[in-house]
């Protein structure tokens, strides 16, 4: 989801029998349930794959800023701009959390920062989706928030300590995201004129598709995901999350009266859950290799701030080394 | 090449209202002490989190090793004696 393009080796899951004393050793404690911290023992590969799933997660965070930034200065009220205003702040929030997490397994901020820029290291599907009307802010906040807490929720669990407590965090915080954005849409589709009604359906209708892809590629599609569950920094399926989402999403949008663009949407009572279409996934892959509508302009937004800012950091930087000199000479 | 002009790590610490200590709650990069307390207030108390923020520099904390689990902390497992539970009280001598 927001780490949905996460390779691993590749390679097949190990037997406890067949992994090296220490490695065992570290499996073991997985399975009792106990938290990995940055210091103690853990395999190489355990290593890069959360750098590069927490750096997903936290590159998504920042860029996931832009599609909403895009909006804060015309919402219609001062109120809504508040709002927005302090859900975009946890969003940068978020993403600073993610990043010092990644930071205790070695790697450095610039260094992701850097891997972002060069398109090393990928940010979630979603953001390069363009924000087209006020609508879009209820539609980003219902769908896009709602299928985030839906992977983050089991992701508290995780076996990594410091991804586990950013988690935490973040969850705590992610429930006024999705609220506030239902609560625009309640305003438009429920409560609001005919064409407020229109760019409700709309929005909808643009964003449903892309937010079933948040959850990566179907399990079948998916076959790297098996090493990433015995290391529990991963905790569903895909499929089994995305299933989870339709299924609560359906009704919120029967409440406002909306129809899920999707024919074959409809009740199962076999399997208690809805059928539903799988999103187009040539689309996906196209996004996610950098094709999508909006991703040349993310990327740029994301380097221009990286450059423009150079100098404020040096400057600080140097500022503080010289007040920290004179403190110095003055005993 | 740009490692070596990031900004320190600091470690931030809030107590919170309830008069309980001063917690870890994560870490951010600044410039010098205040600087990371400016940072802190905005990155970890948007919601009233604390009344109250220590930062000290990552580099400064000293730490025991994981390989020192044993030592360190299994002389205290096998004394269940330290625990009020380890000692019968009847209860006629009322609640203790
Ligand atoms: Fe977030
Ligand atoms: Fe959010």
């Amino acid at each position: 989801m927001y780490a949905q393009q996460v390779k691993s080796t590749g390679k097949k899951v190990v037997s406890l029998e067949e992994m090296s004393p220490a490695d065992r050793d570290f499996q073991e404690r997985i399975n009792r349930g106990e938290k990995i911290e940055p210091k103690d023992y853990m395999p190489a590969a355990y290593r890069t794959n959360l750098i590069r799933q927490i750096g997903q997660h936290a590159h998504s965070e920042i860029v996931g800023q832009l599609p909403e930034g895009n909006w804060i200065t015309r919402a219609p009220t001062l109120e809504r701009k508040a709002n927005l205003l302090a859900k975009v702040q946890d969003e940068a929030g978020h993403g600073l959390y993610l990043y010092c997490a990644a930071e205790t397994l070695g790697v450095t901020r610039d260094e992701m920062f850097e891997m972002l820029h060069e398109g090393k290291m990928k940010y979630s599907s979603i953001f390069n989706y363009p924000t087209l009307t006020w609508a879009d802010m209820g539609a980003v906040g219902w769908l896009v928030d709602g299928a985030a807490i839906m992977n983050q929720v089991p992701l508290q669990r995780t076996s990594y300590g410091p991804y586990a407590r950013a988690m935490v965090r973040i969850c705590k915080e992610e429930s006024f995201h999705q609220r506030q954005g239902y609560h625009i849409m309640i305003k438009m589709a429920k409560e609001g004129t005919e064409d407020q009604k229109r760019m409700a359906q709309d929005a909808l209708n643009r964003f449903w598709y892309p937010a079933l892809m948040m959850f990566g590629p179907s399990d079948n599609d998916s076959v790297h995901s098996a090493q990433s569950m015995a290391w529990k920094i991963k905790m569903n399926t895909n499929d089994e999350l995305r299933q989870k989402f339709v299924d609560e999403t359906v009704p919120q949008a029967a409440y406002l009266g909306l129809t899920i663009p999707d024919e074959n949407l409809q009740w199962n009572a076999e399997t208690e859950q809805y059928d539903y279409s799988e999103p187009d996934w040539n689309e996906f892959h196209d996004v996610i290799s950098g094709n999508g509508p909006c991703n040349t302009e993310r990327l740029g937004a994301r380097r221009k701030a990286w450059d423009d800012g150079a100098w404020v950091r040096e400057a600080m930087m140097a500022h503080a080394e010289k007040k920290a000199q004179r403190k110095a000479a003055l005993g | 090449m740009s490692n070596s002009k990031e900004w320190p790590l600091w470690e931030v610490f809030i107590r919170g209202q309830h008069g309980m200590s001063h917690r870890h709650v994560g870490s951010l990069h600044a410039t010098d002490a205040e600087h990371a307390i400016k940072n802190a207030r905005d990155v970890y108390t948007r919601r009233n989190e604390g009344v109250s923020i220590w930062v000290v520099q990552a580099k400064d904390i000293a730490a025991s090793s994981p390989s020192d689990k044993g030592p360190l902390f299994e002389p205290a497992s096998d004394k269940i004696y330290r625990h009020p539970t380890f000692y019968d009280i009847p209860d006629e001598a009322g609640n203790m």
